[in-house]
């Protein structure tokens, strides 16, 4: 489980993140929403200690992620930002291999391998894991970059706007495979979503932030309401029953 | 689209080609010597003496500065992101020749290693205060890291004349502002060996430079401390830069030639560029030195200028080919 303790942080005297406090519990997929600046990736930068928080404490089970030593962290806790361009000619190989990197150091063994080569597989990128990933598209890059977390096999993923640059077949297939490794795995995912209605498919729970606030979670069902999306989007949305989902039109 | 080359092939006729290069820069020179006459006059004779105190040492101080300059390149460039960086692109080398100028002025009995340990504070600081602009400044495009680096460099090197002009040291400036080798002989060049250190350094903290040159985020995802291998990284480049800077003299665009070249051949992974970056800088040290021992013989044409017209000629080929695809 991760814990926010009173975590705030602001920018030019802006609270882009405003008191959270908030116990995510381990196991399943849990989605992010919110509008532009709700402070979503803010949030995810800061458990994945890229940005330092102004005040607060991040603790996943127990240990105190602005204290413990990087590399056991690194274990036990993925991300992926968004907008991930390489400057280095990396294969794809090269990068899923670096996913291994807490776990090996460096010196990979046969288990390394076989991580390296699930990942690949589990992502379609067999084919193209002797290229450079200058030469791939943004859609197969993002699936490297996703490839790699998933190799460094720690219990907890998070992955900020995974889907984009992502085409239908490859969008759906990445939502599924978050919810095998879930399900299969017990791993712990937190994801920031910009599409409401694959939030409510694919995910067990659903945090909706806005003004740098959790303004509400739960279940999907109980998320997707017209009321609560149409005042937190500033929008109209109208949710509907299809096909046994709920899907929100806007 | 071609996949990445499987580098022992490259890495084997790279070997073999420095060996070459190696064995004819030892046999190339004013005094003949030559391998059958080595044997037929016996290894007591003055031949055997030309071989030891200038020819060994010459050969060895090449190859040595050349791996250790391509490797400065090959780091900056890693650390920097940025394709078209090197000790002399960024301040490193201008700040490292400032420091020699000002221990002759300071302290002018100072022993050749403390020198080197001056001009590689000086290199380090010079660096530092280059990665500290690049954070200040919004950097709009790739060709605005290299051009801040070379203005950082001028400004450095003004210093360094407007001083060497004030105390009549002009002259001596120009020993090291141009790289040249015609002047290693045994017990003057020995301080480069820490060069081969330096490699063995960077070939083990390999896999943590790759990392960092793909981002802090990305560093710290994987529990890298980011600040720490660029500390590391930025050590080796400004103990290098001294080092060849302190005995033979600025060798211009060679960390920018080699690691270039490399890098589109078989890519970025430290760890598989280093052993080719290394015999490539070897190599095009030796072949240029040779070239400038033979082309006005029995005179020498400084390494720093046939270094110079290869290395501007490929930087500026880089450059074009920048333009149409990211650096």
């Amino acid at each position: 489980m991760i814990q926010l303790d009173r975590l705030s942080k602001s920018y030019n005297g802006k609270a882009v993140l405003d008191d959270i406090r908030f116990t995510l519990p381990s196991g399943g997929v849990t989605a992010i929403i919110g509008p532009n600046g709700a402070g979503k990736s803010t949030l995810l930068s800061i458990i994945g200690r890229m940005i330092k928080a102004d005040s607060g404490r991040v603790s996943l089970e127990g240990l105190d992620l602005a204290t413990a030593p990087g590399a056991q962290i690194a274990r036990r806790l993925a991300v992926l930002r968004q907008d991930n361009h390489p400057a280095a000619r990396l294969t794809v190989r090269d990068l899923v291999a670096f996913g291994r990197y807490p776990h090996s150091r460096g010196r990979i063994t046969a288990e390394d391998r076989d991580h390296i080569a699930r990942a690949l597989d589990y992502l379609g990128l067999a084919e193209l894991a002797d290229r450079f990933l200058d030469e791939l598209s943004g859609g197969q890059r993002q699936r490297a970059f996703i490839a790699m977390v998933l190799a460094q096999d720690t219990d907890y993923i998070l992955l900020d706007e995974p889907l984009n640059n992502l085409d239908i077949r490859h969008a759906v297939g990445i939502m599924r495979l978050i919810g095998d490794a879930a399900r299969d795995f017990g791993k712990t995912i937190l994801v920031v979503l910009h599409d409401i209605n694959m939030a409510a498919a694919y995910c067990d729970r659903i945090i909706v932030m806005k003004g740098g606030q959790i303004i509400r979670h739960g279940p999907p069902a109980e998320i997707m309401s017209a009321e609560l999306l149409s005042n937190v989007y500033e929008t109209p949305v109208s949710v509907h029953s299809l096909a046994e989902r709920l899907v929100a039109l806007y | 689209m071609p996949a990445a080359l499987k580098p022992t092939m490259p890495l084997i006729l790279a070997g073999a080609g420095v060996l070459c290069l190696a064995l004819v820069s030892l046999f190339v020179g004013v005094s003949d010597l030559g391998p059958l006459k080595l044997l037929a006059d016996g290894f007591d004779s003055a031949d055997m003496q030309v071989l030891l105190v200038s020819r060994l040492p010459r050969t060895i101080a090449l190859v040595l500065a050349g791996a250790g300059l391509a490797i400065t390149g090959l780091i900056l460039q890693i650390l920097v992101r940025n394709r078209f960086v090197e000790p002399s692109t960024v301040g490193t080398t201008e700040s490292a020749s400032l420091g020699v100028l000002l221990v002759i002025l300071l302290a002018p009995d100072m022993p050749v290693t403390g020198r080197m340990m001056v001009a590689c504070v000086f290199a380090l600081a010079g660096t530092a205060l280059f990665i500290a602009i690049l954070r200040a400044v919004p950097l709009r495009s790739v060709l605005m890291v290299p051009l801040i680096g070379i203005l950082l460099s001028g400004v450095i090197g003004a210093v360094t004349t407007f001083l060497a002009f004030r105390y009549d040291l002009m002259q001596s400036i120009g020993a090291w502002t141009m790289g040249d080798f015609s002047v290693v002989l045994r017990g003057r060049y020995e301080l480069l060996w820490i060069i081969a250190a330096a490699v063995v350094a960077a070939y083990i903290a390999a896999d943590r430079f790759t990392l960092a040159g793909m981002g802090r985020d990305f560093a710290t995802n994987l529990g890298l401390n980011h600040r720490a291998v660029t500390a590391l990284g930025l050590t080796i480049v400004a103990l290098v830069s001294a080092a060849v800077v302190v005995t033979v003299g600025t060798i211009p665009f060679l960390g920018l030639v080699v690691p270039n070249v490399v890098s589109l051949a078989i890519g970025d992974n430290m760890r598989r560029a280093l052993p080719l970056v290394v015999l490539g800088g070897a190599g095009l040290v030796l072949a240029c030195d040779i070239a400038g021992r033979i082309l006005i013989h029995p005179y020498e044409l400084p390494i720093g200028t046939t270094m110079g017209v290869i290395g501007s000629a490929v930087f500026l080929w880089l450059l074009l080919r920048g333009r149409s695809r990211a650096a």
